[in-house]
């Protein structure tokens, strides 16, 4: 175990596996997302309160989920790069700033676009809204950090800084919708008794949400690629991979 | 069909967040493999010039 993991955590070893697992999990991603848009938006019944706008769920939902689960690997990777500077860490925790912040901006514009018919509202300065434009925040002021300080490694170390730092956001914007009075709904889905939605409905958005963290995978591999070729860009396993790519 | 396309009145509102989700997952998927080749191709670049000047 920890000789895997040892093998893992070399740069090379690492960009190796993600050229082998990205293609494959690149084709699960995509056949999910298929099934599971067809299912949403096709095989689910209307909601009987909402009509057909809450075919919307099928996005906002795993993107919200995703905005939060990439944050929290994030800071996993932080600690991991606080602790043992390691540098496979480092190019995960990077990789997965510009993805996190995608799928919170996701989250926001399409909640925005259920807000307006549902509430009659884009926007309310409410608890849930707020704390996830937060972590919008987080997530720029992180991009910004590593783009500002020159040195990689010094750039690392402080974006880590900042990465668990932030994690105090994210249980708060989980219970915002408990802990203060929201228009957002409560939690449907992750209740301790059953979920107060219908089969027909809580699947397709299942499906949504492996194909959405399957997404992260694939493309958080992809990019940790780009940063460990730009880190060790003067080694020679990186030169000799240039050169064969030459011909 | 045209009645899918309709979504029960709400058109203006489901179809925008599918076709942006469409497109925030493609350009994150274009983006880290124009730069990997970006990256590969620069190095190469580099690698020809260190063996001119060798």
């Amino acid at each position: 175990m920890f000789l895997w993991f040892h093998k893992l955590g070399s740069p090379k070893n690492f960009y190796r596996l993600s050229q082998v697992l990205t293609p494959w999990l690149g084709a699960v991603t995509a056949a999910l997302l298929v099934v599971g848009t067809y299912w949403g938006l096709v095989v689910a019944p209307p909601d009987y309160q909402q009509g057909d706008s809450y075919r919307i769920i099928f996005v906002h939902v795993p993107a919200a989920w995703m905005s939060m689960f990439v944050y929290m690997v994030m800071a996993a990777a932080a600690a991991i790069v606080l602790i043992w500077r390691m540098k496979v860490a480092e190019a995960v925790m990077r990789a997965s700033a510009p993805l996190g912040a995608s799928f919170t901006f996701l989250a926001l514009v399409t909640g925005s676009l259920w807000g307006k018919p549902m509430w009659g509202t884009y926007w309310v300065w409410d608890a849930r809204l707020t704390s996830e434009l937060i972590l919008l925040f987080l997530y720029l002021g992180f991009i910004a950090l590593q783009n500002a300080v020159e040195d990689r490694r010094t750039a690392a170390r402080a974006g880590a800084i900042l990465a668990l730092v932030g994690v105090v956001n994210i249980p708060i914007i989980h219970y915002s919708v408990e802990w203060w009075s929201t228009l957002h709904q409560g939690p449907t889905v992750t209740k301790f008794d059953a979920p107060s939605i219908t089969l027909d409905m809580l699947l397709p958005l299942l499906v949504m949400a492996v194909a959405f963290t399957l997404y992260y995978a694939t493309v958080v591999l992809m990019r940790a690629r780009c940063e460990i070729l730009e880190a060790e860009s003067s080694s020679s396993w990186v030169r000799e991979l240039a050169a064969k790519r030459e011909h | 069909m045209q009645e899918f396309l309709y979504m029960g009145g709400y058109y203006a509102f489901v179809w925008p967040s599918y076709g942006l989700a469409l497109l925030v997952l493609l350009i994150n998927l274009v983006i880290p493999r124009w730069r990997e080749r970006r990256t590969l191709r620069r190095l190469a670049r580099e690698n020809r010039r260190t063996r001119r000047s060798a």
